[in-house]
């Protein structure tokens, strides 16, 4: 009971930790891309920078506009945030450590439905910002809320379906078997090349990244659904996109790249908590360069236009999400029949 | 008809045409990708556009204008005489005087018998363009190359006498020369021109 208690406080500080730095990464990812330095004041080399956002975020006036909907407007920013650190749990952080005799799984939760869990999760954390920007009765925050609405349905769609290709092979739902699967066998980027690509655009379109960042689009909507927050509510806001930044790195690691997996790692003979230490290090080393491609794409490309969001969505994403589906199951009726 | 120019303006300019596209453009990867190589070039590349202003300065101009000096003459006297000349050049009206005749016993302090008992400049109406310098006619006023450094409030922009006039320790003085060549001195003294007289 007690090293599960320890765990999940960690979990929820790497979590925090995580994206409090993913925010400094940010900004010195798009410095360099602009061939500037970033900040670079607070702290050796800005290091200390999250810091001073954080306490810049709270020292803030927090501003509630007379007509808003006093609990929406709270409840916004709250199911955000929480969702956005909910979905760690079903993670498998590591394979399990040998506590002095009792074995123990770097995992907190492993339910038999673990990827809809993470659906669930996420489908939720649009609530946060539905309510959040209906709530300001503001016209700019409810067409932020609007479109992050019909971007999560429309994605969430190619999204559960490259899940369906997936799960056709792994034939499991739970996290941690689809990751021991591929520690036996290969990567599954290796069967499904095609997922794993609609899969990364939906994780872009779920998180509001660029170039799917239409919901907060300041060219258009002032500040989109967030327009009325300020102070740590914003705050909230902004932190839970990079939470939900850092999960769905976890989440691409864990289902395309063999999450904890090194290859070969396992034949070396290691003694077994060594071993299950890297292969930690080694899902975090896969994660930062997915947050890293999160924040290279974002400053690469310019955010699309609304209505090619949607043909992207509807016309282009799941036809390719269904043909996926067909093949890989075509494949398996081929190699293993019904 | 003149002929219209068919001349590009630049070597960059491509023809635009609204052709079909290909295949490969129509997927959309290809772009992408090679957007991300470029991002990626700049993201390793070492020379940075920034400039660390307050300890690092772009290279300026000898002959900037900045932030206004005025100058003593050698034996230390102010130079300016409270003529006015620069108040009315100032298209700005950023200059303001007070004029006060110099008594018995100051003659160390003031170079002529009337002299600037208050002399102020309001830097945020000032836009630095240089007629004040060009119309003193006794070599008074000169913008530097010196910036005027930022603050908070509105009053402290407006600068006084204690921040304009140069110090009296010779090593202290504040270097005009560059402003000041031997042809502008000797045609500020040229009796020819009307402003001169």
């Amino acid at each position: 009971m007690i090293p599960i208690v320890i765990f999940l406080v960690a979990l929820l500080l790497v979590t925090l930790g995580v994206a409090a730095y993913a925010t400094y990464a940010e900004r010195k990812v798009a410095a360099f891309m602009q061939d500037r330095i970033g900040p670079d004041r607070a702290g050796p080399f800005g290091l200390l920078q999250p810091i001073a956002d954080g306490v810049k975020m709270i020292m803030k006036e927090d501003f509630m506009p007379a007509s808003a909907n006093r609990w929406l407007f709270f409840l916004g920013p709250a199911i955000a945030m929480t969702t956005a650190l909910l979905t760690g749990v079903v993670i498998p952080w590591g394979g399990t450590l040998d506590l002095g005799g009792t074995a123990f799984k770097l995992q907190v939760a492993d339910p038999d439905i673990g990827i809809l869990y993470v659906f669930a999760m996420v489908s939720i954390g649009v609530y946060g910002i539905m309510l959040g920007g209906w709530a300001s009765n503001n016209k700019y925050a409810l067409y932020g809320a609007i479109r992050a609405a019909s971007q999560m349905v429309s994605y969430e769609l190619t999204m559960g379906m490259s899940i369906v290709a997936l799960v056709i092979l792994t034939g499991s739902l739970s996290l941690n078997d689809i990751v021991e699967q591929q520690r036996a066998g290969l990567w599954n980027i290796v069967y499904q090349p095609l997922g794993f690509l609609l899969f990364v655009i939906c994780a872009f379109a779920e998180c509001n990244r660029a170039p799917f960042d239409l919901p907060e689009c300041e060219t258009e909507l002032v500040g989109g659904y967030h327009t009325e927050y300020s102070s740590m509510k914003l705050g909230f806001y902004l932190f839970a996109e990079y939470v939900n930044m850092f999960i769905s790195s976890a989440v691409i690691s864990t289902l395309f790249f063999g999450g904890y997996d090194v290859p070969f790692l396992d034949g070396l003979g290691l003694p077994q908590n060594v071993t299950v230490i890297l292969g930690t290090v080694a899902l975090f080393l896969k994660i930062t360069f997915f947050i890293f491609l999160f924040m290279w794409v974002r400053w690469t490309l310019p955010r699309f236009r609304y209505d090619q969001l949607m043909d992207l969505g509807w016309k282009s994403l799941i036809p390719l999400a269904i043909l996926n589906v067909l093949l890989t199951g075509v494949g398996y009726y081929l190699k293993n029949g019904i | 008809m003149a002929t219209p120019i068919t001349q590009p303006l630049t070597k960059r300019s491509q023809v635009v045409s609204e052709k079909r596209m290909t295949l490969m453009e129509r997927i959309y990867l290809p772009a992408i990708v090679k957007g991300m190589g470029i991002t990626l070039k700049h993201f390793f590349r070492l020379r940075k556009a920034t400039v660390k202003y307050p300890e690092q300065l772009r290279p300026m101009s000898p002959v900037y204008r900045g932030m206004h000096v005025l100058k003593r003459d050698e034996q230390g006297r102010e130079r300016c005489t409270a003529c006015g000349l620069c108040a009315v050049a100032c298209p700005a009206e950023a200059i303001t005087m007070v004029a006060a005749e110099r008594k018995k016993g100051e003659e160390k302090l003031y170079r002529e018998e009337k002299y600037a008992a208050v002399y102020e400049i309001n830097m945020l109406r000032c836009i630095f363009c240089g007629d004040c310098e060009d119309a003193c006619p006794k070599e008074a006023i000169f913008l530097t190359d010196r910036l005027v450094p930022t603050d908070y409030t509105r009053g402290t922009f407006v600068y006084g006498k204690q921040w304009l006039v140069e110090p009296l320790d010779p090593a202290l003085r504040v270097d005009v020369s560059k402003r000041q060549p031997k042809a502008v001195a000797e045609f500020k003294k040229d009796r020819n021109f009307a402003h001169n007289r």
